[in-house]
């Protein structure tokens, strides 16, 4: 039921959504970048690689997707799998 | 200021009664007072050190107890019956409304209770008191999932009983101070909170439940029980080591649930295990740092999880739709839910500023002070995956993505009103978290605003997005699809009636034979009745009474011989 007489919303319009994107980007490059600048004190060692949060977060919701992707297979029933009896 | 004597459930179950009778604006008039005057009466009139009890047999009941643990928690339940009950205004119907507020007392009286009786009592009151937020649903999944709630929920009271009596058995005490894992006792207690706690294995309840409630009463049923179960822990198993380890397996195994389901109040579900597993952690480890951190963690989940599960109430309510496939692009027609769900989803993700970080941050600075090196990393990986899929997958896929179609209106103004309210602390707690800290249970130098912590926390949850935002545009993100996932459940709800069906089919033959035969004998039997027994039969004849006496000599002859014996 696509509406007719729409208004345009503020991310119809791809070029908002790639000037959102864009200063995202912009954001994590300077956060990383403050990784070389400030200097952290560390309470663990894993913590002496630089950008170790960055990469950790990244690396963890990549897995995170990846690992839940597959559990789909094994996992994923019918909506009404509990509903009715076999 | 006033001192009184009556204990904090008091009020709400008074309330409750009154509800059965009042109506229209004199019953909401009723469900906003009842918090407000519950709560002035906690913060005025009982102050630390309180202690209440009535003789019961030969126990003494402690009604209320009240000490900073107890305290924190008491203020908690009744800012969340009042966002709640503020969320739930439009609601007509009396059940409803009687069972939130039976329920938040009896939450009440359970975290005031100062023996294991008492608590026993609330506890069951918690469990039957809450399935009926779940059962007005009226449909015919939440007739069932009440069902099994209920079953799993009295099932850990009984446990919690049983516990009880051999602890009192033991120590000839029914204090509810601190348990230990020691012992039969000590390990029953154990099970029996960490069913409410959601503990692996033990969690499915939750994950069926909540999202099968009315909108108003996952927001309710979210407040509750399960912070009922972490003060409990906090307050018999602190520093248990075990459960450490339990609640990292609790931060991270439901945010794999969380990414590819589809229910968004599931999604919730599954993420306020992954909340608790960080509170249970705290709990496990024991230090001041980390029992702070979780109790505040808890008090702070209240409200932040309220809030998600109210955006998304809101959403059911306005839509009639939660399924993530169904859903998207709705902040064209509700862009004050949507903003307000995006300030819970930064408080859950532990943005700085929001209420999250100042009090997750506790559990995992403890963490690596105490050494658990490997368990601070799997929740350093349950942080980024609760932002990837609480913080963004929620209000990405309810308000964004790609666009339904659905054109709906803007929540009601009692729900917009109950956000906002939940947002506000969002922020207040996470930008001024010294109020919180003041009210902690154990002293506290913590502060968690440095440039370190703020700089690590930002690019973990950045980065954490940009996975996301790759992910995305790679086409690797797994579409919502219509569909369940199994989990620990299937074993009771497929495993169980298959297994018990198979073994009907099974032993049928057998069955019907043992039936044949036994008809066989009954008749047999009735045939012999009705020949000794019938009207001609030998004990239908009358006996001459000498034949009687000459029993009764038989009968006195075999007493004497066995006294002679």
């Amino acid at each position: 039921m696509q509406p007719h007489d729409e208004k345009q919303f503020i991310f119809d319009k791809t070029e908002n959504v790639n000037r959102l994107l864009r200063g995202f980007y912009i954001v994590c490059g300077v956060l990383l970048a403050l990784d070389f600048i400030i200097h952290r004190h560390m309470s663990h060692d894993w913590e002496h690689m630089p950008g170790f949060y960055a990469i950790f977060g990244f690396v963890a919701c990549v897995l995170l997707v990846l690992v839940a992707k597959e559990m789909r297979k094994v996992l994923m029933r019918r909506e009404d799998y509990y509903d009715v009896d076999e | 200021m006033w001192m009184s004597e009556l204990p904090p459930f008091v009020i709400f179950f008074v309330a409750a009664l009154l509800a059965l009778a009042a109506r229209g604006w004199l019953r909401a008039v009723m469900m906003l007072a009842t918090p407000i005057v519950g709560g002035l009466h906690l913060w005025f009139g009982i102050p630390v050190g309180t202690l209440l009890s009535v003789p019961l047999l030969e126990f003494e009941l402690v009604l209320v107890r009240a000490d900073r643990l107890s305290l924190l928690f008491g203020y908690m339940f009744h800012i969340a019956a009042l966002i709640a009950m503020i969320f739930a205004l439009h609601v007509r119907e009396r059940t409803q409304t009687v069972a939130g507020l039976l329920y938040a007392g009896s939450a009440l009286g359970a975290v005031f209770a100062g023996d294991l009786i008492t608590l026993f009592i609330f506890w069951e009151l918690l469990a039957i008191t809450s399935v009926f937020l779940i059962w007005a649903r009226k449909t015919e999944r939440a007739m069932r999932a009440g069902q099994r709630y209920l079953i799993i929920q009295v099932t850990s009271g009984v446990l919690l009983l049983a516990g009880a009596l051999v602890h009192y058995h033991k120590n000839d005490s029914l204090a509810f101070d601190y348990i230990g894992l020691e012992g039969i006792s000590g390990t029953l207690i154990f099970i029996a909170f960490g069913i409410k706690c959601a503990f692996p294995f033990l969690h499915n309840w939750l994950t069926d439940a909540y999202p099968e409630a009315t909108p108003t009463g996952t927001v309710f049923l979210s407040a509750f029980t399960t912070k009922v179960a972490v003060y409990s822990l906090a307050r018999g198993f602190p520093g248990t080591d075990i459960l450490v380890y339990i609640g990292a397996a609790m931060t991270c195994f439901p945010i794999f649930y969380a990414v590819i389901e589809n229910d968004l109040r599931r999604v919730l579900a599954y993420s306020m295990i992954n909340q608790i597993g960080f509170m249970v952690c705290g709990v496990g480890i024991g230090t001041a740092l980390a029992l702070n951190g979780a109790v505040s963690h808890a008090f702070n989940d209240v409200i932040f999880k309220g809030l998600l599960f109210m955006s998304m109430g809101a959403v059911l309510y306005r839509t009639g739709e939660i399924r993530g496939s169904h859903l998207g692009g709705l902040y064209k027609t509700m862009p004050k839910t949507a903003i307000l769900c995006i300030v819970g989803a930064s408080s859950i993700s532990a943005f700085p500023l929001f209420s999250g970080f100042v009090s997750k941050s506790m559990v995992m600075t403890a963490m690596i002070e105490e050494g658990y090196d490997y368990l601070w990393l799997m929740l350093l990986f349950a942080s980024a995956g609760v932002f990837h899929h609480a913080g963004i997958k929620i209000p990405y896929f309810a308000f964004f993505a790609h666009d339904s179609g659905i054109r709906t209106q803007e929540a009601p103004r009692n729900m917009l009103i109950a956000m906002s309210l939940a947002a506000v602390l969002c922020i207040f707690i996470g930008s001024q978290p010294q109020y919180l800290y003041g009210l902690l249970p154990w002293e506290v130098d913590y502060w968690p605003y440095d440039t370190t912590h703020v700089l690590a926390q930002l690019q973990l949850l950045f980065f954490s997005a940009l996975a996301f935002v790759w992910l995305n545009k790679a086409g690797l993100y797994p579409p919502e699809l219509p569909s369940v996932n199994i989990d620990a459940e299937w074993l009771y709800r497929r495993l169980l009636p298959a297994g018990l069906r198979t073994t009907e089919r099974g032993l049928m033959p057998a069955w019907q034979g043992f039936n044949a035969a036994l008809s066989r004998q009954v008749n047999a039997l009735t045939d012999f009745l009705l020949r000794h027994h019938g009207p001609s039969g030998t004990m239908a004849r009358t006996w001459p009474t000498g034949s009687m006496a000459l029993w009764v000599a038989v009968l006195l002859a075999v007493m004497v011989l066995v006294y002679y014996i």
